[in-house]
């Protein structure tokens, strides 16, 4: 089970990558990939888009199951990574690789707060 | 406690993400599902299925229990092997679970039910024996293990890993089994594709599981056996009927024989029945999202439900099996609502794959 240390996590499986222009990029982890299964379907949140901590922005469907995707901080979602939805699959083959939804954090709504890959290691029963 | 398969541990062994199905720890997937589902539509697949039940009836009324017991009428079954696909219905018509009637002698049939409700099945089956007073054993059979081998080249490779098994086997139609040493095996499935399901001594399936595996059978887990029987269009009990559900109303008719002069068990109360409703197959149009049980179906006609809904591999978008009002034809586009959208679907006579071809667009 890979878990980069240079990323930041979330107890609801997302990673978090702070960007060089402060924005934070948002995937899944490969616990929650390898969890779904074969992705088979991304609805991306539209740009421009408001959204506070813990809020359902994107949703991901394997082929058993939907699964909700969580903002990890308030702020606006400022990109999408649309060649996702005609290739969820991508995904499964590597979850670093491949970003979710950009978010410009709120003040205050930096990644410090979350989970480092220790954090989430102990959350998935790794630590 | 979640019980096990004699298999248990090869699928461990093998990586085999296990989940709980019906209270039995089985594999959902042994790596890629939608890879084990291609496996079956264009080569060879097998799947443990050792926890579905077989039980064995035998005595002198074998016959005529199973011609009152079983909804479809197992006087269609002539020729020692001939297998025969019937609900069990209760007085009241609700479907208590479906199965697979074998004709082994006149005094011998096994049927073959769902892990979930075996127990149920044999109590009910237990009482109705009693009640008519009829002298016939029935054994269920924990002893015995069951493998399915599916795909276009599933047969072929049965044959390769199973010595004395082509000549017991080659001749067998679709829908028959025949017998060799201590194996069952049958012509029939859950997947839409050719190949075998194979009954033996739990004390031999490792072996036989290995030595498929060694003719290149892939092993596929209960994920693709799903998305498999739904492309096929067969129902899945517990899903697309309950106990709650009219047979008429479940896509099931053509095993529900109300017109001869023979008595079953639930015929009168299906007879007085009102029909409303249908099941049918609905393709979703574009790639929005992916069909999921209870969705919600709007048509010009009324409301109804999906009762299975996934993935297609094969197709590459989303089906599903939907109880829906009568009146809505094939070829009709109806709404489901995922989330907060609604998306059209097409209404559509499954199945929508067999035998490793697209039948629906």
């Amino acid at each position: 089970m890979k878990l980069p240390e240079d990323l930041k996590y979330t107890e609801s499986h997302e990673w978090v990558r702070t960007e060089a222009d402060g924005t934070l990029s948002v995937g899944i982890t490969d616990h929650a990939q390898e969890a779904l299964g074969d992705l088979v379907f991304i609805e991306l949140p539209e740009v421009g888009r408001a959204v506070v901590a813990g809020e359902a922005v994107a949703v991901v469907e394997s082929v058993k199951a939907a699964s909700d995707i969580y903002a990890p901080v308030a702020g606006e979602v400022v990109a999408v990574n649309s060649a996702l939805t005609e290739a969820p699959e991508q995904v499964n083959t590597d979850a670093y690789a491949h970003w979710l939804y950009r978010v410009k954090p709120a003040a205050g709504g930096d990644a410090g707060k979350l989970l480092d890959a220790a954090g989430y290691a102990k959350v998935i029963g790794n630590g | 406690m979640l019980r096990q398969t004699p298999l248990n541990a090869v699928h461990r062994a093998c990586g085999a993400k296990m989940v709980d199905f019906g209270g039995w720890e089985m594999p959902l997937s042994y790596g890629s599902q939608l890879e084990e589902h291609h496996a079956v539509r264009r080569d060879a697949g097998m799947f443990d299925v050792s926890h579905m039940l077989a039980v064995d009836l035998s005595g002198a009324g074998a016959r005529a229990f199973l011609r009152y017991a079983l909804a479809n009428n197992v006087d269609k079954l002539a020729l020692p092997g001939k297998a025969l696909y019937s609900c069990l219905l209760r007085p009241d018509g609700g479907v208590l679970d479906d199965l697979i009637a074998y004709f082994r002698r006149e005094d011998a049939f096994r049927i073959v039910v769902n892990a979930a409700t075996a127990d149920k099945d044999v109590a009910w089956l237990t009482a109705l024996n009693a009640q008519r007073a009829a002298a016939l054993s029935l054994a269920p059979r924990r002893d015995l293990a069951m493998i399915a081998v599916q795909g276009p080249n599933a047969r072929e490779k049965l044959w390769q890993a199973l010595p004395g098994s082509r000549a017991a086997t080659a001749a067998l139609k679709a829908f028959v089994a025949g017998e060799f040493g201590d194996y069952f095996v049958a012509r029939t499935g859950y997947t839409g594709e050719d190949g075998f399901e194979l009954i033996l001594p739990g004390a031999q399936v490792e072996a036989v599981w290995n030595a498929l595996a060694a003719a290149g059978v892939r092993p596929c887990g209960l994920g693709a056996r799903d998305t498999l029987r739904l492309e096929a269009g067969m129902n899945l009990y517990g899903q697309d009927m309950t106990e709650a559900d009219n047979p008429l109303e479940s896509g099931l008719s053509w095993t529900v024989d109300l017109d001869s002069p023979r008595d079953f068990v639930g015929k009168a109360a299906l007879a007085g029945a009102p029909v409303a409703r249908q099941l049918v197959g609905l393709l979703l149009l574009g790639k929005a999202g992916v069909l999921r049980s209870h969705q919600k179906v709007l048509t010009g006609q009324g409301e109804g439900e999906v009762t299975s809904g996934t993935f297609s591999p094969t197709l590459g978008q989303s089906i599903a099996l939907a109880r829906i009002p009568l009146g809505v034809a094939p070829g009709a586009t109806v709404e489901v609502e995922i989330r907060d959208k609604r998306l059209d679907a097409r209404v559509v006579k499954p199945p929508f794959v067999r035998n490793g071809k697209v039948l629906v667009s």
